[in-house]
């Protein structure tokens, strides 16, 4: 350390003739991609952003009507419940499935392992259609309850919110076990054998040392979760009917069918910042793994 | 380091606090392999045994086995006359330190030691008092909110002890408990562990591959190879009288003398090594024999121009080396090949140079007779 600071000065002078630092020559390679970045995806969620305040006449109307309107409260409120509702399930669906994964033996580890990444290679568009066949009244799911004779109607199971939740955290449950795997991954199997040697039972044992130190991965994957959530669009557009609308559909609608572009760019300037707002809490928070794991 | 804390809860009662184990017959497959072959001892109360053996012997898995985690193919392991064998780990009441320590990284340093009582539903107040008391044991006080990662590794240790003591163990089981210190802090906890054991008087078993180590904690050492118990006894009983080869040369060092005897009598016994006549007090074997001897470098004495001893030979220093304390020599025999001799500096009569022509002289009972590994299965 004391030697870098030694070096500084000497660098930092500008050597008369090379007009660039060493590094620049990184950060030159590094511009194309850089300059892309910002014209395809800074600079348009700028621009929506600009709408929002702009059209159809300048000033905070847009976003006076998050307070005022009905409509845009009721798809926010549906938007937020499914997404928690899906979070939630995804969230003990995916941990009961990480934990299994991650005590199995390494063989039997591959094959969960392959298991759960398989449906990331299909494509949302042939899954959504899939539950919609399982879910319909005449699908296999009411066939089968009303065979087995535990049901006198077919249930309402698909374009509504239940429908739309199935096929969502059918979506998301991979999401969800990857970081707590990783995070159970890192506990030491010795931790759990000292608890049960120092006396606590199986169900202690989860409770007071492995729930605990996988938690930073539990955070960690309801926050991806969560955000992924937030901006589904298909999965919903085809499981909800268009009965059930949230955000990302309402945000099309009001841009593609109403050509309502202020209201449009406004809600979708909400949801950027309510991701971005979740991400910076979650910086903080996954300083906890530093305090757990610190010692190693 | 060795100042002893005051007395708290964990010392009242020691006289009653030690149980006896006994393993009977305990053997451990995985797949075609025995990682543990038949092995009985047993361990009296408030003794310190010391399980000690080369990597892969099995240590490890023995005391697994003791502590409930890994379930024995074959045999039974009692406390105080009762057969435990079937209880899972959590209901045998038996403290444990980790290799590693095993210190949950997520809990201070006094919730760590509070977890056994935690899990046994004990009072907030009387918890509290144990827990202060099991980290006056261990010198620990001041450092109960601490994270285990903020402590070196000795305090790590202590912790892992005070956290298995705490709740009054029956046993108390160490899996190499100092093997991750650095040699001196080794020396230092060495000392406090046995101080420790001798306060509580509680029974405790360990595992180590450290024969020193095993040396100065134990009350009794078992020696363990392939799994199987070779020789179980005093550490002075064990480095004195090693009943096979493979004691002898992991306890310590040793030479090892092939003879045939050729005579006994109340005087002693002649072995008949090479072209020379060795004297033995004991009674290797019958005449005819084959007999292995072991004998200590340390028991092999530099002779001085025209000094006698029971037994001698002549020779000449093949290589030496200066180690502080001492000189250790190999010296070429003609008879006997090359022995290695342990001298203290104070004592060595020549300055030792190579090529140096000596002799060599030990007493009648400086030897002992071992058998091979092989005869001893
Ligand atoms: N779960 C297991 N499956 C297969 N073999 C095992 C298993 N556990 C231990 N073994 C084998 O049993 C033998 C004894 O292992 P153990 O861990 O008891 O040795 P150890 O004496 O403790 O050695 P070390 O000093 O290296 O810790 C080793 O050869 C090991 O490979
Ligand atoms: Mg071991």
């Amino acid at each position: 350390m004391p030697r870098d600071a030694a070096v500084l000065p000497a660098a930092a002078a500008p050597r008369p003739g090379l007009a660039l630092p060493r590094e620049a020559g990184w950060w030159l390679l590094l511009l194309p991609a850089f300059l892309l970045m910002t014209a395809l995806y800074v600079a348009p969620i700028l621009q929506v952003l600009a709408i929002s305040f702009t059209e159809p006449t300048p000033g905070l109307g847009n976003y006076e009507r998050l307070f005022t309107a009905a409509g845009v409260q009721r798809v926010i409120g549906t938007t937020l419940r499914i997404c928690a509702v899906t979070t939630v399930v995804a969230l003990v669906l995916g941990y009961a499935l990480a934990y299994v994964i991650a005590l199995a033996s390494p063989r039997a580890r591959r094959w969960w392992l392959l298991g759960v990444l398989l449906p990331l290679w299909i494509s949302v568009l042939v899954r959504a259609f899939a539950w919609v066949t399982l879910l319909r009244r005449q699908g296999l799911v009411n066939e089968g309850l009303l065979a087995a004779g535990l049901i006198e109607e077919p249930l309402k199971l698909v374009w509504n919110e239940f429908g739309i939740v199935v096929g969502m955290v059918h979506y998301m449950v991979p999401y969800a076990v990857l970081p707590m795997l990783a995070a159970m991954r890192e506990i030491d199997p010795r931790l759990l054998a000292a608890a049960r040697g120092l006396g606590a039972s199986r169900l202690t044992v989860f409770g007071r040392v492995f729930l605990p130190l996988s938690m930073p991965g539990l955070v960690a994957a309801g926050v991806l979760v969560f955000i992924v959530s937030l901006g589904f669009y298909i999965t919903p557009a085809i499981l909800g009917g268009g009965k059930t609308l949230m955000a990302a559909e309402w945000i099309k609608l009001q841009i593609l069918d109403l050509v309502r572009w202020g209201m449009g760019a406004m809600l979708a300037s909400v949801l950027v910042v309510t991701i971005l707002a979740t991400l910076a809490i979650f910086a903080r928070v996954v300083d906890l793994r530093r305090l757990f794991g610190g010692g190693h | 380091m060795t100042a002893v804390a005051r007395p708290g809860a964990l010392v009242a009662g020691a006289e009653s606090a030690g149980h006896a184990l006994e393993l009977r017959g305990l053997s451990k497959r995985y797949g075609g392999f025995t990682a543990v072959d038949a092995v009985s001892l047993r361990v009296e109360r408030g003794q310190f045994l010391t399980l000690l053996g080369p990597s892969g012997s099995g240590k490890t898995t023995i005391l697994m086995m003791i502590a409930g985690f890994v379930a024995p193919g074959e045999g039974a392991v009692l406390l105080d006359g009762r057969d435990i064998t079937a209880l899972p780990p959590e209901r045998r009441d038996f403290g444990m330190v980790f290799q590693g320590y095993a210190l949950f990284p997520h809990m201070t340093v006094a919730e760590n030691v509070a977890f056994p009582l935690r899990v046994r539903r004990l009072g907030r107040a009387a918890r509290e008092e144990k827990v202060r008391a099991a980290l006056d044991l261990v010198q620990l006080s001041g450092f109960a909110d601490r994270r285990p990662s903020q402590l070196s590794g000795g305090q790590q240790q202590r912790v892992a002890l005070a956290r298995a003591l705490v709740f009054d163990p029956d046993l108390l089981l160490l899996d190499e408990p100092l093997s991750a210190l650095d040699r001196k802090l080794r020396a230092e906890l060495q000392e406090e562990l046995k101080a420790l054991h001798r306060r509580i008087g509680r029974t405790f078993v360990s595992v180590t591959h450290d024969q020193e180590e095993a040396l100065s904690l134990s009350d009794q050492v078992a020696i363990l190879n392939h799994g199987r118990l070779v020789q179980l006894g005093p550490p002075e009983a064990l480095y004195e009288r090693p009943r096979t080869r493979f004691v002898a040369g992991f306890l310590g060092h040793s030479n090892f003398l092939r003879g045939t005897v050729r005579e006994v009598a109340a005087a002693g016994s002649v072995v008949q090594a090479g072209g020379t006549r060795l004297l033995q007090r004991d009674e290797p074997g019958p005449p005819g024999a084959t007999v292995l001897l072991s004998l200590r470098p340390e028991k092999i004495a530099l002779l001085a121009e025209g000094e006698g001893a029971e037994n001698a030979v002549a020779g000449s220093i093949a290589a030496w080396a200066y180690l502080g304390a001492g000189y250790s020599l190999s010296v070429a025999t003609c008879d006997l090949g090359v022995l290695h001799v342990a001298l203290p500096a104070w004592r060595a009569p020549i300055a030792p140079r190579e090529g140096l022509p000596v002799r060599l002289g030990w007493s009648a009972e400086a030897a002992v007779p071992v058998l091979e590994d092989a005869d001893a299965a």
